[in-house]
């Protein structure tokens, strides 16, 4: 355990400091005003925060000029938050299921055995749906680190949902097919599970999104 | 990724795949029937730079210079951050995923990167052959993988 962590963990003790975290990781990125406006806090004290949490590492700082300005005398370009690519865990006894993850991932890769796989992935998809039958699907999302997303650019155009955070990021990054394949199989199963559609959930990778999209209920 | 964008370098990248039956098979069909919008998706990515296609055809699946039954892939892009989302982010990743049906498993590495000079287009001999130092010495910068890649070589800055 590194004192970095420790130190991101405790800026997000902050009640203030974590309503704004989980602003800006909604919202993609945002400016100093529209957090301040949107928490109904001083710019100041929400500049302070966000600042603090650019120190941590939670947070990455670009600065860009608003649109519309230009030129001299257009100001300094405005500071604009987003949520950083950098990975927080905190396992108390240490733990290193990722490191665990990858070796399992690499023999089922050199054995083949993405069918057996993709089956368990479902099997455990299930189980989970039937568990949470009552609870509402974007609710279960967002519980499983999924963030279903609900800016403009989340919108897959039939009235589908993108889903803003992969849960295994490291392991997709890695084995690609794999992560995703086992991915769709355990949401396919998560609706399953319910009782629904399990077409609604397919593959439609984008970068820097999950690699799946749950379509809208088809009633017809 | 620990290649950064380079504007005097771009990724050559070759695969190779042992077709399981003809493309003409019926089993192959759900394969050759994603070979053309998978090519015009690729086209339009961004970082796309080059793909190899057999001259009068659209693409190069008639194209076997490492014997019939392997089918061969070879590109070039402006970077590793570019094929990498073409590849495992965009609708190809579905083609991958279901690249089983009609590819045998190889033991060996059927994908190899190198960088090439911006501007230039290797062989298909030269192609053959990173893939070959890829199976022989595993990833070098001479020829690596998506999952151990590379940085272009150093740009020679100018004099300050």
């Amino acid at each position: 355990m590194d004192d970095s962590s420790i130190d991101a963990a405790q800026a997000l003790a902050d009640p203030v400091r974590r309503r704004l975290y989980e602003y800006v990781a909604a919202s993609g990125e945002v400016s100093r005003v529209q957090a301040a406006d949107a928490l109904g806090i001083q710019r100041t004290l929400a500049a302070h925060h966000l600042d603090r949490l650019a120190d941590a590492g939670l947070l990455e700082v670009s600065r860009r000029k608003v649109s519309g300005r230009e030129g001299p005398g257009s100001g300094r370009p405005a500071k604009l938050y987003r949520r950083s690519g950098r990975e927080l865990s905190l396992h108390l006894p240490p733990r290193d299921y990722e490191l665990a993850a990858h070796v399992l991932a690499e023999a089922v890769e050199r054995h083949g055995a993405e069918e057996a796989l993709y089956a368990a992935a479902r099997e455990e998809g299930r189980r989970i749906g039937a568990e949470h039958r009552d609870e509402p699907l974007a609710e279960l999302l967002r519980a499983r680190g999924y963030e279903p997303g609900e800016g403009p650019g989340d919108d897959t155009g039939d009235g589908g949902v993108r889903l803003r955070n992969c849960p295994f990021h490291t392991l997709a990054r890695t084995f690609p097919p794999l992560a995703c394949g086992l991915n769709l199989e355990l949401l396919r199963g998560v609706l399953e599970g319910r009782g629904e559609d399990r077409g609604r959930a397919r593959m439609d990778a984008r970068p820097d999104r999950c690699c799946v999209v749950i379509s809208k209920n088809n009633e017809h | 990724m620990n290649a950064t964008p380079s504007s005097r370098h771009h990724l050559a990248q070759i695969n190779v795949g042992v077709l399981k039956a003809p493309l003409s098979a019926p089993s192959m069909a759900g394969f050759a029937s994603r070979i053309e919008p998978v090519n015009a998706l690729a086209d339009k990515a961004p970082g796309f730079v080059w793909r190899l296609v057999e001259e009068g055809e659209g693409d190069a699946t008639g194209l076997r210079p490492f014997g019939d039954a392997l089918l061969i892939n070879y590109s070039v892009w402006e970077d590793v951050e570019s094929l990498w989302n073409f590849t495992y982010r965009s609708e190809h990743l579905e083609l991958l995923r279901d690249r089983r049906e009609w590819f045998d498993r190889v033991k060996e590495a059927h994908l190899a990167l190198w960088w090439v000079p911006s501007g230039t287009i290797p062989t298909v001999e030269e192609a053959g052959r990173r893939l070959d130092l890829l199976r022989e010495h595993g990833p070098t910068p001479g020829a690596f993988t998506l999952r151990t890649s590379f940085p272009p070589p150093a740009d020679h800055a100018p004099h300050a």
